[in-house]
């Protein structure tokens, strides 16, 4: 054999701090990041991937969370706009839950690497399985969210329709939040370590794309509820987004660099744009339907964004070895003991 | 029999998730397969103990996989049929759904005296062996050619090094070298080899099945994890669940696959393919309490000669996963050979996660309800 790369040893590499660590001497420095790590030196397998990185389909996933969060408050305010005389907004959140919902089940379904067995999915109800539940959340959201729109359409059993409707939107925000623990409940690092903040983020992408789409098909006079919905989740994304990366210290760094970077930003620019504009806007058809579009491809953008970022940091060892030999250091710290962490017992 | 006990085993996943979703997602399990729902009348719990110290990484145990499982090859193409990572003997790179078995390679080579605190050896400014470079630890002390009695010699790390002056000959020792790895003198770098045969661990509490939304994947009767792959519909789910990066999904047939513990050669009271082809027997197949008995007195045995940097992996029912049903012995730091130093199941979590989320649903209903506030007209 020839020599190896001294670069590819399995030894103690030294990694790009700027690629391990949060930007250097930039305001994230010092901003009392649970994650502390000390040194970005880790030693791993010729530099592979401990874990896998997830196989689904980019942009079946990423768009199934934005179409799942886009029906989830569209229903809301199809069926409040029901109740409260505002027809435009009735009839442009009836159909937005009806479309993202069938739109989301046959992203999900092509997802899947054997279509063909999607009805497997009805077989179990496990809890320990998001994708389970979400099944089960998304089965009869969509079922009642087309017989709602069906009715909004033909003009045929409104009072069928206005029930199934309100069943909607009572399951609709589960809908748009659980898709987070789809992400966090895996051994992905970055998506994993934001379980706490993912919901959020996720719930202001909803409100976001749910209530853009009002704006869009809404008339002026029926769009107050839109705007307001929009304007809050756009800034509920923004500022959980900010947190999300800046709390996840070492694990955030995928959000800085590559892909994932530039599609945050680009939801950062958008959801910012299209806050604005609803505000100043919204009493205008146009800028109204404009604003809409910016705040819906805003939260598209960070499921994008956030897909993205899991993949890089599953593909990165750093991602497993650091924060793991960080905790085992901890817990020596904690117990006293120096030799070895319980895991591996010396005998 | 698949269908049979396929049936059984979703039933008892069934009644796993609805009971066992507060109490069994982590932490010690003596009894993986009677909290998955099988009747206390199932067989013992069996495992791998893959002694690494004796692997000779032959891959026997990779062929015989492919053989008795009739997996197909690795390769992605044709051109790539034999997947050469040019890093190392190494050519499968890691588990995934055609490799079951993956032999990890691992060429440690070093410059001549090269060896620094980051090395595992000691650290700057203590002087080290002139003749080697690094210091071979726990190898038994060498002077003058001779092998000497087996002495501990300081383990790897920078609180102790070498005595100024000590030599270390390396061929003399290649008659023991199995305990420690391969070892091989050479005049201008010092190479040791480490060799380890990677496996599904078969968790005490498995991500891969927790979040499997089909049932396919299911805990057997020995309390192994198998998936039924004509349930597997391909959602992909159990791939970035497992900590250890086992599982994937097979491009051309779109199903997940891994090491079932050679569920059926169980049934008919036969050892995995693996540990029979075995020729070192670093591969050992048997009930798993008495295989951690057996690692902890060869544990013991080799801290006894001086390989202080024998540790075992995954044999602690306290750990993240509640401990492995495949577990080894290694002799340096688990992520040096690819695993996870500290893999806790995803689904600890996930009662919080779903707290999280069913809470903030109730923000995003209200949102939207106050979105309505103050009325219109």
């Amino acid at each position: 054999m020839t020599d190896a790369n001294p670069a590819e040893m399995p030894q103690r590499s030294r990694v790009d701090h700027d690629a391990v660590t949060p930007r250097r001497g930039s305001r994230r420095r010092g901003r009392g990041e649970e994650l502390q790590v000390p040194e970005a030196e880790f030693r791993s397998y010729y530099g592979r991937p401990i874990i896998k990185a997830p196989v689904w389909k980019n942009p079946d996933v990423p768009l199934y969370l934005f179409l799942g969060g886009l029906a989830a408050t569209s229903s809301g305010l199809g069926a409040l706009g029901g109740a409260t005389d505002r027809p435009t907004l009735r009839r442009t959140g009836r159909l937005a839950a009806a479309a993202g919902a069938a739109g989301g089940t046959v992203f999900l379904i092509h997802d899947l690497h054997r279509p063909a067995r999607f009805l497997h999915m009805l077989r179990v109800f496990k809890p320990t399985s998001p994708l389970s539940v979400g099944t089960w959340i998304l089965s009869p959201f969509a079922t009642l969210a087309a017989a709602t729109a069906a009715s909004e359409v033909t003009g045929l059993f409104r009072r069928a329709g206005d029930a199934s409707g309100a069943v909607a939107a009572v399951i609709g925000p589960a809908l748009g939040t659980y898709t987070a623990v789809l992400f966090s409940n895996t051994a992905v690092p970055t998506w994993h370590e934001a379980h706490r903040e993912l919901p959020i983020v996720f719930a202001g992408s909803a409100a976001a794309a749910g209530g853009g789409m009002g704006l869009v098909g809404a008339s002026v006079r029926d769009n107050v509820p839109a705007a307001r919905l929009a304007v809050a989740g756009a800034v509920v994304e923004l500022a959980a987004g900010e947190f999300m990366e800046r709390k996840l210290g070492l694990l955030g760094d995928v959000y800085q660099k590559g892909r994932a970077h530039t599609l945050m930003r680009a939801s950062k620019a958008c959801l910012a744009a299209g806050a604005v504009g609803a505000v100043l806007g919204r009493r205008r058809r146009w800028s109204a339907a404009l604003s809409g579009l910016a705040l819906m491809a805003g939260s598209a953008l960070t499921r994008f964004g956030v897909f993205d970022a899991g993949i890089a940091s599953a593909n990165d060892p750093a991602h497993i070895v650091v924060p793991q030999r960080e905790r085992i250091r901890q817990r020596q710290a904690t117990t006293g003991t120096e030799v070895a962490p319980p895991d591996r017992t010396f005998a | 029999m698949t269908n049979l006990f396929g049936a059984s085993g979703a039933t008892g996943k069934l009644f796993d998730a609805f009971s066992g979703a507060a109490t069994s997602l982590s932490g010690p399990l003596p009894d993986p397969s009677t909290d998955a729902g099988w009747s206390t009348e199932h067989p013992k719990r069996v495992g791998f103990f893959t002694d690494t110290s004796v692997c000779i990484g032959c891959k026997a145990c990779e062929v015989a996989c492919k053989e008795w499982n009739l997996v197909p090859d690795d390769g992605t193409d044709a051109s790539d049929l034999y997947r050469l990572t040019g890093m190392s003997y190494d050519n499968t790179g890691d588990l995934g759904a055609s490799t079951w078995r993956h032999v990890a390679f691992i060429e440690d080579v070093r410059p001549h005296g090269s060896a620094t605190a980051a090395h595992g050896g000691p650290p700057s400014g203590v002087p080290v062996d002139a003749a080697t470079g690094f210091l071979p630890t726990g190898l038994p002390a060498v002077t003058d050619g001779a092998p000497s009695s087996p002495t501990l010699r300081a383990p790897r790390d920078a609180a102790t090094a070498p005595a100024p002056g000590e030599t270390v000959d390396l061929l003399a020792l290649l008659p023991d070298s199995g305990a420690h790895g391969q070892q091989t003198p050479d005049d201008e770098r010092d190479v040791r080899w480490l060799m380890s045969s990677d496996v599904c661990k078969h968790c005490t509490h498995a991500g891969c099945l927790d979040v499997c939304p089909t049932g396919a994947l299911f805990r057997t009767e020995f309390g192994t994890v198998v998936v039924q792959d004509d349930i597997c519909n391909g959602c992909g789910y159990c791939v970035p669940s497992c900590p250890y990066g086992v599982i994937d999904v097979r491009e051309d047939d779109g199903g997940a696959h891994k090491c079932t513990l050679c569920y059926d050669r169980l049934g008919a009271g036969m050892e995995p393919a693996c540990a029979k082809a075995c020729p070192t027997n670093s591969i050992q197949f048997g009930d798993l309490d008495e295989l951690q008995a057996a690692a902890d007195a060869r544990l013991a045995e080799l801290h006894g000669r001086g390989v202080t940097e024998a540790r075992l992996y995954g044999r602690d029912p306290d750990d993240g996963v509640g401990g492995d049903g495949a577990f080894f012995l290694l002799l340096d730091e688990p992520e040096v050979y690819g695993m996870p130093p500290d893999p806790i199941v995803t689904t600890r979590d996930l009662p919080e996660m779903w707290r999280n989320a069913a809470l903030t649903a109730v923000g995003l209903g209200a949102a939207v309800v106050a979105a309505f506030w103050g009325g219109r007209k």
